[in-house]
C-alpha cells in the first residue's frame, strides 16, 4: 500500500494540507499518535458531561478562504462571535470591552477621556498594518539569497506592497514592526489599564514581555484575523475547538483521504536522500511518495530523521530554533457561574476574555519570572467562559472555563516540572481569580492543569511552545523555520513541513497547511483546484 | 453625567436633553445615530421640514455636536497654531468657521470657533479630537475640556427665526452674522450666535442641559404663529447641500481615522484654501500646504449642477463618459432652486467642468434605470438669499 | 561685532566636527558652548573611545595636533569573583587567555568573525545621510546597492545569517554558540552598553553591530584610551577648529532658536543677547532642540508629539572614585578595561529592576583606571566606572542614587576585596544627573535611544532624519541623529556634508 502523500500529525494544519491534496486527487493518509484527531484544536470530555477546548480555545485567525475552499461549514464548522471582555483592576474596578463603538468609547472614557478619543486612531493604525500583512499570509516567503525568478518576483512583490504606501506610512510601519507594544501604546494612551488591555494580544503565546521590542508585531499577529470580515474580532468554535478539526476530518473523508490514529511516527524513512515513508511506533511501515510533517521543525528533524541524512548547518540551525514554551493552561469545570464583584449584574463583559494584570509592568514582571526559570507568581491570564455563548459543551447552568496562562517556562530553574510545581502554578492562577470572584474556587468541579510539560507530552509541541516556534523576527517570514528553507521544503527531497513552524506561524490559522499544500501541488505541476487566494482587506 | 456611569452599555445610544420633546414629535419614529446620540432623521414629513427652513422657522437639535472649551493665557496662540485661519482676527463675541489639518496638511475636521472671552473659546465640530487637541497643546498654557454633555444646543433657522426669538424675549435684531449675544434664561444663561448650517437667516442657541426643555417650550410657544417646526437630519442635509456646506466624514474622511491614504484631502483640495492665512505665522500643516499650493493639488472639491431631476447621490463622475474623474459626496433635487445639485470630489485636471458626466442609477421596481447625465461645475453656495446677511433681519 | 553665517549650538564632538567641516568650506562659524569648556561628552561622560570617525581623525589632523593613545587596543578582563578571570585581548576579544573550552574558543572565533564582517558591511552607512524611502527623494541607490552587494558577496549562508540575526537578541545569539558564562557576560555587556535594553531584548544585536562598526586607529572593534583621557580628544578638536577660524564662545547657553517668517534667524542666549545667522546647527539632543529651543509654536503638532515620544531613556550611571592606592582585582591587570558582568543572565538581571524605576542589586560595571596608565601627580588613583543599569526616572532620585552607589561599591568589593577602604571619594552620576550635567534627555548617551526603531531614516524621527531640521535654516547634528553617539563626530560631519549638498 503506497500513498501519494503521508502527513504526520492530524492537527489543523496537517488536516488542511491533507484536504487540499486529497481534493487535488492525491491518495492521502494522515497518521496521528493520539487516539483522537485534532492536535491542539480539540474538544475533549475530560470530566463527565463537560467538553473542554483543552488546548487552543478561541478562533479568529483560521482563514475563511480555507473554511470556504474545504466546505467546512457543510462539515459542521460554526464560528460564534463573542462579546465582551474585561481587564479587572486591583482597586476593584475594571475596564470592559464592548462590541458597540460608543459603549466602548464611553467605557474607555471612564478611565481616560483622552484615551477614549485616541482609540479610533489607534485602531486605524493597527488595521493599516493588518491590511499590509494579510496578503503575505498565503504566500511563500522569498529566499533573500536566491536569484531564482520566483524568489526575485516574490521579493519584488513584497517591495511593491511596502512602497505602495506613502513615505510617512512606510516609516510608521517600520517603527511598528520593530517596537515593543509598551512603547507603541505610550504613543496613544495614558491610562495604565487601557494600555494593559491593549497589550494582551502582544504577549499571548510569546516568550517575550510587553516591553520587549517586536511585541507590537505579535499584537498584529493576533489582530489580523477576523470573524466574518470583522477584523480583529474573535469567536468560539461551536462545540469547542475540536469543531474545526472534526470538520476538517469530515471534509478529508469526503474527498477520499484517511486518518489513521493511535500510533505515532517513530522514524521517517529516507532512501538516497528522499523520504519514502515512515515507520510507526507500532512497527508498521507505510510507504509514500512524499512525507509531510505537521510536527514542529525540531521534533521532525531532531527526533524522527537520522542526523546523517541532513546537512550539519541545517541541523545546527534546527537545534537552535527557539521553541521555548511560555504558556500553560487551566481547563476548569464549574458548578455554576462565578461572580466577579467588579462587574455590574448582567454586564456582558463576562462573555468574553477576562484578565487580571492591570498594568504593563505587572505583565512584564510576570515575564521576568519566566526568564528566571519560574512560572509567574502573579500570572497573566486570558480567561473565558465559552459556555456563556456555546450551549453544547456542558449541562445547563454548569460552565467550562478556559484559562490561558503566562508565563510558564519549559523547565523550572533548569530542571523538569514536578507535580508540586504544577500545583503551585495552578494555585497561583486559581487564587488570582478568587481574588476577583470570591467563592470561585468552591465552584471548581475539576481542573486540568497543563504546563509546557503536558503540552509537549500530549500534543507533541516541543517545549510546549504553542506556536511551534517563537514568533520573533529571526524566526519569521523568510527566516521561518530556517533561512533558506522557508519554502515548506527540507534538505531531504520529498520531506515537507506544513505545521506552525513554517510561515506564517502559529495560532489556529491553517495558512501554513494551505501554503504547504500549494507548494506540493506546484512541485507536482498539478493545478491547485479550489484554492482561493488571500482575501485582502478591501 | 450619562457617559461616565458604569452601566452606560445599557444605553448604547444617548438621549439629548431635548429628547422628551423630539420623541413626542417624532411621528415617523425615524431615528438615527449621530455621534452616539439618538437623533431624529425626520419627524413627520421631509418636504414640510425642508420647507420650514426656507419659509418659516425650523428647530434642529444640535446637542450631539462635539464641543471643546479651550481656555488659558495661550488660548489664542494655541488656536492659531491649530487652525488654518487667523484666530487673532476673531474678536470677542465673534464666531469663525474653521478647519484644522495634520502635519501633512490633511484635513482632520472643520468646525465653528466661538470666542467667548479674550482667553476662552468654544470649538464645535463633528468628530472627537481630544487626543489631537491635547497633543497640540504641548508648549501652550491652555486647558482643554470636552463639554459636549454640558451644553444643550438648538439651531433655529429660517426667515421667521429672528422674529420668534424676539417674541421669546431674545432681541437679536442687531446681531450680525457670525456674532453672538448672551441673554438670561430661567436661572441660567442663553447664548445666541447668528450661525447655522442652512445658508439662511438663522441662529444657534446654547445653554445648559437643565434649561433645555424650558427653552424648547418657550420657542415653540413663541413660534406657534410663525410656522415653527422641528426638523430632522434629513431636512437639514438638504438645506446644507443647497448652501454648499461640507460635512466631515461625508464629504471627506478625517485624516486621523482614514485608513486608505489615497482618500486623504487637504483644505486646498476641499476648496477651503480661501481660509488659510499664509501670513499669520506657523500653524500645523503649513509647510505641507505651501508645498501643495506651489505644486498643485490632485483633487478639487466642486459644486455641480446635473441634468435631469434624479438625485445623483453616490454617483461616480466620468470625464467624456469614459475616464473616472471623481465621486459625488452629496446630492439632492433642490426644492428651493428647482435644480439637481451635488457636491463632488473631482480630479483637478477635470475640475474645469467641461465634459463631466455623472453615472446615475435609479432603483425603480427592483431594476436600475441607468443614466449618464452631464454635470456642470457651478459656484457655491447654490442657494443665496439676502436675508442671510441682512441686519437687522428684514420682514421675513 | 563680526557677523556669522552659521551658528552651531554645542561644542561637543559633533558640534566641533561640523564646525570644522563647515569652516573649511568657507562658512563663518560661531560655536556656542553652554559649559566652561568645549568637549561635551568627552569631558567626564565617555571614558573610552571606540568609534572616533576616521574622517574626523584624519581630516581634522588630530594626531598632528597632539592626540596620542595610552593604549589603542585596550584589553578587557572579564572579572570573576573567584579570581578565574578571562583576559580578552585585541579588538573584540580576538585572543582569549584563561580557562575557556576549546569548543567555546572555536565557536567564538566564528561568531566574532561574522559579527565584525556584518558590522563592516554595514559601516558605510555611518558615513551617509540616511536615505529616504520615497520616489524622487534622491535616494543614493549606488551607495546602497554597493552595501547590498558587499553583503551578498559574503555568500548565501552569511547573507541569510545577517537577515536572521539583524533583529534578534544578544542573549540568544551568544547562548546558541557559547557556554562560558564569563565570556557571554562580558560580550553581552558590551552589546548593551549605553542602551536601554537587556541582552534578552529583541533588536539588541543591531546596536551592537553599530558599535562594532567603530574603530580605533584603523582597527575595527578596538577600544582606545587616549593619553590624557577622553578630554584630550575634545581639546585637540578645539585646536583644530580654532585653526580654521571658528569662533568658540563658552559659557554661552542658548535659550532659544529664533524663528522669523518660517525661517531660522539666529539664537538668543540666556541673558537675552541675540545672535543672528541664517543657519543654525544644533548639536544638542533633537528632543531638546525641537521642544525647548525652537518651541512648539514654530513646529507642526505632529512633529512636536513625535519629539515628545522619542525614546531617550538612559540606563547607565557614571561612578568616579578616588583611591589611596591601586586596587587589586584579584590579580587582574589594572591597565585593562575591567568588566564585572558575571554572565549574560546577570546582565539581564541587572536590567530587570530598571524597567520599573528601581536599582539593581548587582549592576554590571566597566572599570577603567587611567592612573594605572598615567600616574597622577598626587599619587592617588582615579577609577572611572560605567554602571549598568540605573533607573532614569526613579520615584525617589536621592534614594536611588544612594542605593546605586552602594550596589556598585558592593560589586567592587566582591571583585576587589578591600577596595572599599581605599576609597577617599566617590561621586556617582545617575542618568538624571547626566541629563542635568550634559543636557542629554533621560541621561541617554546617544541623545535619544539608539534602538532599531530609532535608527537610520527613523533617527531621530521620521521626516527629519536627513539632518535637515523642520524649520528652514535649522540643521540637526547631534548624537541623536544618525549614526548615534560616542565620541565620534560622525553625526556632525555627516550633517555638514548634508548642508554642503543642499547648497
Amino acid at each position: 500500500m503506497s500513498y501519494d502523500a503521508l502527513i504526520i500529525g492530524a492537527g489543523h494544519n496537517g488536516l488542511v494540507t491533507a484536504c487540499y491534496l486529497a481534493r487535488a486527487g492525491l491518495k492521502v493518509l494522515v497518521v496521528e499518535k493520539n487516539d483522537w484527531v485534532g492536535g491542539a484544536a480539540v474538544s475533549r470530555e475530560l470530566f463527565p458531561g463537560f467538553t473542554y477546548s483543552n488546548c487552543s480555545y478561541v478562533s479568529s485567525l483560521f482563514r475563511p478562504e480555507i473554511m470556504r475552499d474545504l466546505e467546512l461549514p457543510k462539515h459542521g464548522l460554526q464560528i460564534l462571535p463573542y462579546e465582551g471582555g474585561a481587564m479587572f483592576t486591583e482597586d476593584g474596578g475594571y475596564l470592559g470591552m464592548f462590541r458597540d463603538h460608543e459603549a466602548n468609547r464611553r467605557e474607555i472614557a471612564r478611565h481616560s477621556r483622552r484615551d477614549a478619543e485616541a482609540y479610533d486612531r489607534y485602531s486605524r493604525d493597527i488595521l493599516r498594518n493588518c491590511r499590509l500583512i494579510r496578503p503575505m499570509l498565503m504566500r511563500r516567503p522569498p529566499d533573500l539569497a536566491s536569484f531564482a525568478p520566483r524568489d526575485l518576483m516574490e521579493l519584488a512583490w513584497l517591495g511593491k506592497q511596502i512602497t505602495g504606501q506613502s513615505e510617512a506610512q512606510i516609516y510608521d510601519m517600520m517603527r511598528f514592526w520593530t517596537m515593543s507594544i509598551s512603547d507603541f501604546l505610550d504613543e496613544y494612551f495614558e491610562s495604565p489599564v487601557v494600555k494593559a488591555y491593549q497589550a494582551v494580544g502582544s504577549i499571548i503565546g510569546t516568550a517575550l514581555g510587553p516591553m520587549s521590542p517586536g511585541t507590537a508585531y505579535v499584537l498584529l499577529h493576533h489582530a489580523m484575523g477576523d470573524v466574518d470580515g470583522n477584523v480583529g474580532s474573535w469567536g468560539y468554535s461551536r462545540g469547542g475547538m475540536g469543531g474545526i478539526t472534526s470538520a476538517l476530518h469530515s471534509s478529508l473523508r469526503a474527498s477520499g483521504g484517511e486518518v489513521q490514529a493511535g500510533s505515532g511516527v517513530r522514524q521517517i524513512l529516507v532512501q538516497n536522500g528522499r523520504a519514502v515513508g515512515v515507520v510507526l511506533d507500532n512497527g508498521n511501515e507505510i510507504k509514500a511518495s512524499r512525507v509531510i510533517s505537521n510536527m514542529d521543525v525540531r521534533r521532525t528533524f531532531l527526533k524522527h530523521v537520522e542526523e546523517k541524512e541532513l546537512p550539519s548547518d541545517f541541523v545546527h540551525r534546527v537545534q537552535r530554533f527557539k521553541t521555548r514554551g511560555s504558556s500553560g493552561k487551566l481547563n476548569i469545570a464549574l458548578d455554576g457561574l462565578p461572580k466577579f464583584t467588579a462587574l455590574p449584574e448582567g454586564a456582558p463583559n463576562i462573555k468574553g476574555d477576562m484578565h487580571f494584570t492591570d498594568t504593563i509592568e505587572k505583565m512584564e514582571a510576570a515575564y521576568d519570572d519566566w526568564k528566571d526559570g519560574h512560572y509567574s507568581r502573579d500570572p497573566f491570564q486570558d480567561m473565558m467562559i465559552p459556555t456563556l455563548i456555546d450551549p453544547t459543551m456542558t449541562p445547563p447552568g454548569k460552565h467550562f472555563m478556559s484559562c490561558f496562562v503566562q508565563y510558564a517556562p519549559p523547565k523550572i530553574e533548569g530542571r523538569d516540572w514536578t507535580d508540586a510545581d504544577r500545583d503551585g502554578f495552578r494555585d497561583a492562577c486559581l487564587n488570582q481569580i478568587e481574588r476577583y470572584a470570591p467563592g470561585f474556587k468552591s465552584l471548581v468541579l475539576h481542573c486540568e492543569v497543563r504546563t509546557p510539560r503536558e503540552l509537549e507530552a500530549e500534543v507533541g509541541l516541543t517545549e510546549g511552545n504553542i506556536f511551534q516556534g517563537e514568533l520573533t523576527f529571526d524566526q519569521m517570514f523568510f527566516n521561518r523555520p530556517v533561512p533558506g528553507y522557508a519554502n515548506y521544503r527540507s534538505p531531504i527531497k520529498d520531506l515537507w513541513l506544513c505545521g506552525s513552524s513554517t510561515h506564517p506561524g502559529g495560532g489556529v490559522m491553517g495558512a501554513p497547511g494551505r501554503n504547504a499544500a500549494a507548494e506540493v501541488l506546484r512541485d507536482m505541476q498539478k493545478p491547485a483546484k479550489d484554492m482561493s487566494d488571500a482575501y485582502a482587506i478591501i | 453625567m450619562t457617559a461616565m456611569t458604569l452601566r452606560h452599555y445599557e444605553t448604547p445610544l444617548l438621549k439629548t436633553p431635548f429628547h422628551p420633546r423630539t420623541e413626542a414629535l417624532n411621528k415617523l419614529w425615524a431615528w438615527g445615530n449621530w455621534g452616539g446620540y439618538t437623533t431624529v432623521l425626520s419627524f413627520d414629513d421631509l418636504a414640510m421640514e425642508h420647507s420650514a427652513i426656507r419659509n418659516s422657522a425650523s428647530v434642529y437639535d444640535l446637542c450631539p455636536m462635539i464641543k471643546y472649551r479651550i481656555e488659558g493665557p495661550d488660548a489664542t496662540a494655541f488656536l492659531d497654531r491649530l487652525t488654518i485661519r487667523n484666530v487673532a482676527k476673531l474678536s470677542v463675541g465673534g464666531v469663525q468657521y474653521t478647519v484644522w489639518a495634520n502635519d501633512a496638511g490633511h484635513m482632520l475636521d472643520d468646525g465653528t470657533l466661538f470666542r467667548l472671552e479674550a482667553n476662552r473659546y468654544r470649538l464645535c465640530c463633528q468628530e472627537r479630537h481630544l487626543n489631537w487637541l491635547s497633543d497640540s497643546a504641548f508648549g501652550f498654557d491652555v486647558v482643554i475640556t470636552e463639554e459636549t454633555e454640558d451644553i444643550a444646543a438648538l439651531s433655529v433657522q429660517g426667515p421667521t427665526s429672528a422674529e420668534i426669538l424676539r417674541i421669546a424675549g431674545f432681541d437679536v435684531s442687531a446681531l450680525k452674522p457670525f456674532r453672538m449675544a448672551e441673554f438670561p434664561l430661567g436661572k441660567g444663561r442663553l447664548m445666541i450666535s447668528r450661525t447655522g448650517f442652512t445658508g439662511d437667516l438663522g441662529y444657534e442657541l446654547w445653554t445648559t442641559p437643565d434649561q433645555a426643555l424650558p427653552l424648547w417650550d418657550l420657542l415653540f410657544e413663541a413660534g406657534k404663529l410663525h410656522g415653527i417646526r422641528a426638523i430632522g437630519s434629513e431636512a437639514l442635509n438638504m438645506a446644507r447641500l443647497e448652501a454648499g456646506l461640507i460635512i466631515t466624514g461625508i464629504d471627506f474622511t478625517p485624516a486621523d481615522v482614514c485608513l486608505r491614504e489615497d482618500r486623504l484631502r487637504s483644505p486646498l483640495e476641499m476648496g477651503l484654501g480661501w481660509m488659510i492665512d499664509w501670513q499669520k505665522g506657523h500653524f500645523t500643516g503649513k509647510a505641507a500646504l505651501m508645498a501643495q499650493r506651489d505644486v498643485g493639488m490632485k483633487w478639487s472639491f466642486v459644486g455641480l449642477e446635473i441634468g435631469g431631476n434624479i438625485s445623483a447621490e453616490g454617483a461616480i463622475l466620468y470625464h467624456n463618459k469614459k475616464t473616472e474623474a471623481g465621486v459625488i459626496t452629496g446630492a439632492i433635487w433642490s426644492p428651493v432652486l428647482k435644480k439637481n445639485i451635488a457636491l463632488a470630489q473631482v480630479l483637478t485636471k477635470y475640475a474645469d467642468g467641461a465634459n463631466i458626466w455623472a453615472e446615475i442609477y435609479a432603483l425603480r421596481e427592483l431594476h436600475y434605470e441607468k443614466m449618464m447625465m452631464q454635470a456642470h461645475v457651478i459656484d457655491r453656495p447654490f442657494f443665496v438669499h439676502d436675508r442671510r446677511r441682512a441686519t437687522p433681519p428684514g420682514k421675513f | 561685532m563680526p557677523s556669522f553665517d552659521t551658528i552651531i549650538i554645542g561644542a561637543g564632538p559633533n558640534g566641533l566636527a561640523a564646525a570644522y567641516r563647515l569652516a573649511t568650506k568657507g562658512a563663518k562659524v560661531l560655536l556656542l558652548e553652554a559649559g566652561a569648556i568645549a568637549g561635551g561628552g568627552a569631558n567626564g561622560l565617555a571614558h573610552l573611545s571606540y568609534n572616533l570617525d576616521p574622517r574626523v581623525l584624519s581630516e581634522m589632523g588630530l594626531p598632528k595636533l597632539g592626540l596620542a593613545w595610552a593604549d589603542s587596543e585596550l584589553a578587557t578582563t572579564a572579572l570573576s569573583p573567584d579570581g578565574k578571570h578571562l583576559r580578552l585581548e585585541g579588538a573584540l576579544a580576538e585572543r582569549i587567555s584563561g580557562e575557556v573550552s576549546a569548543a567555546d574558543r572555536k565557536a567564538w572565533a566564528a561568531l566574532r568573525g561574522r559579527l565584525l564582517r556584518f558590522a563592516k558591511v554595514l559601516s558605510p552607512l555611518n558615513q551617509m545621510t540616511p536615505p529616504r524611502i520615497a520616489k524622487g527623494a534622491d535616494t543614493p541607490l549606488f551607495k546602497l546597492g554597493m552595501i547590498g552587494l558587499k553583503a551578498r558577496i559574503m555568500g548565501a549562508k552569511n547573507f541569510r545569517e545577517l537577515g536572521r540575526i539583524l533583529l534578534t537578541n544578544v542573549f540568544d545569539l551568544l547562548e546558541d554558540e557559547i557556554s562560558d558564562p564569563r565570556l557571554k557576560g562580558a560580550l553581552a555587556f558590551d552589546a548593551v552598553l549605553g542602551g536601554w535594553a537587556g541582552p534578552r531584548s529583541p533588536n539588541s544585536v543591531l546596536p551592537w553591530l553599530v558599535r562594532l562598526s567603530g574603530q580605533t586607529l584603523g582597527v575595527q572593534g578596538a577600544i582606545g584610551l587616549p593619553k590624557g583621557g577622553m578630554a584630550a580628544i575634545g581639546a585637540v578638536m578645539v585646536k583644530a577648529v580654532a585653526d580654521k577660524g571658528v569662533e568658540l564662545r563658552c559659557n554661552a547657553r542658548v535659550a532659544r532658536i529664533l524663528v522669523e517668517g518660517e525661517k531660522v534667524a539666529g539664537v538668543m542666549l540666556e541673558g537675552g543677547e541675540d545672535l543672528r545667522a541664517d543657519r543654525v546647527v544644533s548639536s544638542l539632543a533633537p528632543k531638546t532642540t525641537l521642544l525647548s529651543l525652537v518651541g512648539a509654536r514654530h513646529l507642526d503638532a505632529g512633529m512636536t508629539t513625535r519629539a515628545r515620544h522619542q525614546k531617550s531613556r538612559g540606563g547607565a550611571a557614571r561612578l568616579s572614585l578616588v583611591l589611596k592606592a591601586l586596587p587589586d582585582f584579584m590579580g587582574a591587570n589594572p591597565k585593562d578595561r575591567l568588566v564585572i558582568a558575571g554572565s549574560d543572565r546577570d546582565v539581564e538581571l541587572a536590567f530587570n529592576p530598571v524597567k520599573y524605576g528601581r536599582v539593581p542589586e548587582r549592576p554590571a560595571l566597566e572599570i577603567v583606571i587611567p592612573t594605572a596608565h598615567e600616574p597622577a601627580k598626587d599619587g592617588m588613583h582615579r577609577v572611572s566606572i560605567v554602571a549598568q543599569f540605573a533607573p532614569h526616572a526613579p520615584a525617589d532620585r536621592e534614594a536611588a542614587r544612594k542605593a546605586m552607589l552602594a550596589a556598585c561599591l558592593s560589586q567592587l568589593e566582591t571583585h576587589a576585596p578591600g577596595i572599599g577602604k581605599l576609597v577617599t571619594s566617590a561621586e556617582i552620576l545617575m542618568p538624571y544627573d547626566i541629563e542635568d550635567q550634559f543636557g542629554l534627555p533621560g541621561g541617554n548617551w546617544h541623545a535619544g535611544e539608539l534602538s532599531v526603531e530609532q535608527m537610520l531614516f527613523l533617527r531621530p524621527m521620521p521626516g527629519i532624519a536627513q539632518y535637515k531640521g523642520p524649520v528652514p535654516g535649522l540643521w540637526l547634528a547631534s548624537a541623536g541623529c544618525h549614526p548615534g553617539g560616542g565620541i565620534s563626530g560622525s553625526a556632525g560631519w555627516n550633517a555638514a556634508l548634508a548642508m554642503e549638498a543642499a547648497e
